[in-house]
């Protein structure tokens, strides 16, 4: 069938009719073709200047132009975004020619030349758009500024099958049964697409709508050829052209390259995005965490995410300012090993380590016992093929092993991927997948939940660690890495979306650790009770002896006051480190503690709960508990802990001011905040004036490296060179001390204002019915109303209204200061798995908004 | 300024133009039955041409209150009343030199029965709206809006669910089946609404007129309200709290509402007059109402109009609570 190229019809979602154009221009065989285009400047204005920076898009199979129309829509003029629909695809002419991926490259080529494309360009591409959008780029090398690629393939990387379901459609009968006798192939590519915030299906009318090219057999013919093209065995027609096209990208080592990934994808996963990281390490890459094949489609701030890299290409994309002096002294760097080497050397038969068993009894490391285990280990591990700069997933509880596999690693210089329990079962599945560790040490539990994971290196089980070291006893140790080399990948909570990865190298490591030393004069006459899992590992790396209570870690709730008190007398504990909920549970059992228990606490002198906000009550009750110590709560958070901390006798009264007080900055940290503007947008710039509520950013040398394959995180994140904007919202007062008033993205705009949650929240808190409190808006961002859901009380009976009675909403108003549209009740608050304290506020909005919706909401 | 204000008999029409006296415009009233305000007053009916020419002399601005506004009854005395009598002074008005006309409106001509969760003003339209007051209603405010042109400034203005002191049609009503212990709520009475306390009202439309000339006014049309929302719940239990009246306690689910008064509708259709004097009960558009949130983003509103509500929420139940107290009621 042939057919000249047409318009799309009017009314699908999205598209302007004003972007389409058909143009004409010869194809690879010189026979003249029309083609359909979207075209932001397809109309230009005579008064307007040229555009500094044109946006070549190339879909893939089989959707079509349409996929670009959220980037044409939101561009700014400055930018030209030219939209292709391939010839015989979308509503490009029907030739009836089967064109292979060679003659799309130049019927692409024909066709720029025509539409007189010349200055700067930036290709975008997605699927099999994207091998062609490379063929044209590299024929383009003097005017390309970029290059972006979305879930696309260049290579089969080594050692993995084409991806079975598009072995499946190529399978002889079945290719044009899938692909051109049904529409199958279309339906499925927008089926797969998963709204990213809803979860919910695309909506029908914009599958409709991709589907709206491809309505007849005859119309769907390319699509065939398009799947029957991938060169999947040797000798294919298109195999040179493809391999040539992935062997020239790495001339591609100067162009700007961008990687937006939807890592849910059954055809392009992630090792697909692993090989082009490898062919272009200097790519800016993101990964949207839970989107699949149309990454463009589900998760919707990549639009966003790519106009602003795209702009940095226009290169007017200026840096933000700080306001104020902010000169910094260069952190000291020292080894992470250094600790351990010197109180092996001067203190070998010192305790270093006491992991608590069950009844009172400890497994007791000293320091030559570690720092022998530490150098064989990474011998050993190294002997097996842990390389410098290899990811290690440790899937190992705090203790003992967890610290020597940890320090090995370190002491080769791979880095340590820690995925915690806290995240859920399939939290830590898909860190890990996103990390992409080359090898895996694990305890059984831990390689059992590894085991659908590819894990190209080794798979060691901690019950083989003595015979590594056995073999590394053999071998020269390794040689130390220097302080840029990476140490750590850790991960948020997933409080507030799908954990992220937060990388560390050995200096943020280091200055970590040095930051708790002189922040908290710690020295070796100390003895650290550690019952918090990110620093239960610090212990070696500050040369101070540390004991590891019998618990899991990662489930704090399960310490007991004995157990804690059993660590305790062990070590000679001097400082305790505990999470808010393990020091719940810890006043919770404190009347079992025998009178000796109860003497071991006498000796802590100092006791932090970091993690999470701690009730005021629960601190006092600590301080009965260790009447000598001084009570801390340090603030922080994945990326930077601490960043400051307040003692309990510094807690000033709820209800003075907004939000909570978290204390002054500790040794080394500098504090700023992004003012607010009336829409709650943090500003560009940062300012260190008091009293001003914006989002609260960090300047420290222990600050994260980077979030991993987050491009766009990491570009708001450290959008102030040198600074952390850690998305909680606060204010400094006039004292210095730091305020929390909530999270970023659950700040409320409403008509009069922005309203940040805590401080009312704390308000609603001194009423004596409310056990829990969370303010969240519904309606629209600037004119959301206020509403506060609350639980009740004691028994809290709920009635079977979710609203609040009149008298006690009035209350509630009054006491909060806030014009409440609606109190709720409910039984209970969605918080986080690991901290067990952090609301979803976000959940809470909508389940609010659905309510309060009433009928038809 | 010299200025109209039609259905000055009514709850709000009286409050504006005792506002405009107030403040010191020369104001006439037009409307059927006889206002006993302070002013000029022209008594008939906005579809006899002849009593509006009359009204409009000498006239600079009209702000146009008067509507048939009722839950049930027949189609064509809605028409006759809110859409011939809206074009009827519309044109009188235009023949007469008058330069502002405030058109007022109501939030359902543009509500088509889904919730309304700080919506904008959205045009009106007579084929999606519910029940015959909002469609005529959304019929005229379209005529009014293409009325407008230079030196012709109209603007719709439509307050939503104005109540305060002395208010018969809404207050009164609540209070009323509160005392008769016949007060219930729908689905327990969660969805979030906007309501306009009366002084609020009268300050936005005042305003409207002022400002109704200006390009980012005229020819559009805007939502009024306290910018509160408050749940159903909550606004019935204040009013009949106000009143003296006992809160309702008891909900029926919405399904049950809106097929009951689907039922009393037909019921009233069938026999309109007689012994079934007044509204029935409930209707199925009144159902709706009572069951599906419906506010608004009231920025741009307060932005363009220069006018903000000087009288909040709780304030204005104080004020409610008093008047009953004072017996002004009885």
């Amino acid at each position: 069938m042939t057919e000249p190229a047409r318009f799309p019809p009017a009314g699908l979602p999205g598209l302007e009719p004003r972007w389409s154009r058909i143009i004409e221009a010869p194809d690879f065989t010189g026979t003249m073709r029309s083609w359909h285009l979207l075209d932001t400047h397809a109309d230009p204005e005579p008064e307007q200047t040229a555009p500094t920076l044109t946006v070549l898009c190339v879909h893939g199979n089989p959707t079509w132009s349409y996929l670009w129309r959220n980037l044409l829509a939101r561009a700014p003029r400055s930018m030209r975004i030219i939209a292709v629909d391939q010839l015989d695809m979308g509503f490009s002419e029907r030739s009836g020619v089967h064109r292979r991926l060679a003659d799309r490259v130049d019927d692409l080529d024909a066709l720029t030349a025509v539409l007189g494309i010349t200055g700067p360009v930036v290709t975008v591409a997605h699927d099999w758009g994207g091998p062609i959008s490379l063929g044209w780029a590299l024929r383009h090398r003097e005017h390309l500024r970029g290059i972006v690629l979305l879930n696309t393939a260049v290579h089969q990387p080594v050692g993995s099958p084409a991806p079975s379901i598009i072995r499946v459609a190529r399978s002889g009968p079945l290719l044009r049964l899938n692909t051109v006798r049904t529409d199958m192939f279309v339906r499925g590519t927008t089926r797969l697409s998963r709204s990213f915030l809803s979860a919910r299906p695309m909506s029908k009318s914009v599958a409709s709508a991709f589907a709206s090219p491809y309505r007849s057999a005859a119309r769907r013919a390319a699509i065939g050829d398009f799947v029957a093209d991938i060169p999947l065995e040797a000798g294919h027609p298109s195999s040179a052209t493809l391999d040539a096209i992935a062997g020239s990208i790495r001339d591609h080592a100067d162009t700007p390259a961008l990687l937006l990934w939807g890592p849910n994808d059954p055809v392009f996963s992630d090792r697909y995005l692993a090989d082009f990281i490898d062919r272009l390490p200097h790519a800016d890459v993101h990964r949207y965490e839970r989107a699949a094949h149309l990454v463009i489609e589900d998760a919707p701030s990549l639009v966003t995410d790519l106009l602003g890299w795209l702009s940095s290409r226009e290169g007017n994309d200026p840096a933000p300012e700080v306001r104020g002096d902010l000169t910094r002294a260069a952190p000291k760097t020292t080894s992470l090993l250094d600790a351990l080497a010197q109180a092996r050397d001067l203190r070998p038969q010192a305790i270093a380590l006491a992991q608590m068993q069950a009844r009172g009894t400890a497994r007791l490391v000293t320091w030559e016992a570690l720092g022998l285990r530490v150098t064989r280990l990474a011998a050993g591990l190294r002997a097996r093929g842990i390389e410098p700069g290899d990811r290690v997933s440790v899937l190992v509880p705090p203790g003992a092993d967890l610290i020597a596999v940890v320090y090995a690693c370190w002491a080769i210089g791979a880095s340590v991927v820690i995925a915690d329990t806290g995240l859920g079962l399939a939290g830590i599945r898909r860190a890990i997948r996103g990390a992409r560790p080359r090898h895996v040490i694990g305890v059984r539990a831990g390689l059992a939940l590894a085991r659908t994971l590819a894990i190209p290196g080794l798979r060691l089980s901690t019950a083989s660690l003595q015979s590594i070291a056995a073999q590394g006893a053999e071998r020269e140790a390794p040689e130390l890495p220097d302080a840029e080399t990476e140490a750590v990948v850790v991960f948020t909570s997933g409080a507030t979306g799908p954990a992220k990865g937060v990388v560390y190298r050995h200096r943020q490591v280091a200055a970590t650790v040095e930051v708790l030393r002189e922040h908290y004069r710690l020295t070796e006459s100390d003895a650290l009770v550690a019952a918090f899992a990110p620093w239960a590992v610090l212990g070696p790396a500050l040369g101070i002896t540390s004991a590891i209570p019998a618990m899991d870690v990662t489930k704090p709730r399960t310490l007991t006051a004995g157990a804690l008190s059993d660590a305790i007398a062990a070590v000679r504990g001097s400082v305790l480190w505990a999470s808010p909920a393990a020091l719940a549970n810890v006043i919770a059992t404190q009347g079992r503690l025998t009178a000796q228990q109860r003497e071991a606490f006498t000796g802590v002198r100092l006791a932090m709960f970091a993690g999470a906000p701690v009730p005021r009550a629960a601190l006092v009750e600590a301080s009965e508990l260790m009447p000598r110590a001084q009570i801390k709560t340090p603030y922080g958070m994945t990326e930077a802990l601490p960043v400051a901390d307040i003692e309990l006798a510094g807690i000033p009264d709820v209800g003075i001011a907004e939000g909570v007080p978290v204390g002054h900055p500790v040794i080394g940290v500098e504090l700023a905040v992004a003012v607010l503007d009336d829409e709650g947008r943090p500003s560009a710039d940062l300012t260190l004036d008091p009293g001003v509520t914006g989002e609260i950013a960090v300047r420290a040398a222990h600050v994260r490296d980077r979030y991993d394959r987050l491009w766009a995180t990491n570009r708001t994140a450290s959008a102030n060179p040198g600074w952390h904007r850690t998305g909680d919202v606060g204010h400094i007062d006039e004292a210095g001390c730091l305020w929390v008033e909530g999270r970023l993205s659950h700040v409320i705009v409403t008509s009069s204002g922005v309203l940040t949650p805590v401080g009312a929240e704390q308000r609603a808190l001194t009423l004596p019915f409310v056990e829990q409190a969370a303010l969240v808006g519904v309606g629209p961002r600037g004119a959301a109303a206020p509403v506060l859901i609350i639980v009740l009380a004691g028994a809290g009976r709920r009635g079977r209204s979710p609203l609040l009675d009149v008298d006690r909403t009035d209350e509630l108003r009054q006491v909060t200061g806030v014009d409440l549209a609606a109190v709720l009740v409910r039984g209970g608050l969605p918080v986080d798995i690991r901290h067990n304290s952090k609301i979803d506020r976000t959940l809470l909005a909508s389940w609010a908004e659905r309510i309060l919706a009433g009928a038809g909401g | 300024m010299r200025v109209l204000v039609t259905g000055a008999s009514g709850f709000l029409g009286g409050a504006v133009a005792r506002g405009l006296i107030a403040e010191g415009h020369e104001v006439t009233v037009l409307q059927r039955r006889p206002s006993g305000l302070p002013c000029r007053e022209v008594r008939g009916d906005i579809v006899d041409a002849s009593a509006v020419a009359e009204a409009m002399q000498g006239v600079e601005a009209v702000i146009h209150l008067a509507a048939k506004v009722a839950v049930t009854g027949a189609r064509s005395e809605f028409t006759r009343i809110n859409v011939t009598g809206t074009a009827n002074v519309l044109e009188s008005a235009r023949m007469a030199g008058v330069a502002r006309f405030v058109h007022v409106s109501s939030p359902s001509v543009a509500h088509a029965g889904s919730p309304l969760v700080g919506a904008g003003a959205g045009p009106a339209n007579p084929i999606t709206a519910h029940g015959s007051y909002s469609r005529t209603k959304a019929e005229s405010e379209l005529i009014a809006l293409a009325a407008d042109r230079p030196g012709f400034a109209v603007v719709a203005v439509r307050p939503h669910l104005v109540w305060g002191p002395g208010d018969e049609q809404l207050v009164g009503r609540i209070v009323a089946r509160a005392h008769a212990g016949r007060l219930f709520l729908i689905d327990g009475g969660v969805a979030l609404i906007d309501s306009t306390y009366i002084d609020n009202a009268v300050t936005a439309l005042v305003s409207s007129m002022e400002h109704v000339h200006e390009p980012a006014v005229h020819g559009r049309a805007f939502v009024i309200s306290n910018g509160q929302p408050r749940t159903v719940a909550e606004l019935l239990s204040r009013m009949a709290v106000s009143a003296g009246a006992p809160a309702p306690t008891r909900s029926v689910p919405f399904r049950l509402a809106w097929l009951a008064g689907s039922g009393a509708e037909l019921a009233w259709r069938v026999h309109p007059r007689g012994e079934r004097a007044g509204d029935p009960p409930m209707t199925a558009f009144l159902a709706e109402q009572l069951a599906t949130a419906h506010w608004f983003d009231q920025r741009e509103t307060r932005r363009v109009l220069d006018w903000a509500p000087t009288v909040g929420v709780d304030e204005g139940f104080e004020r409610l609570a008093a008047w009953y107290r004072s017996g002004a009621s009885a």
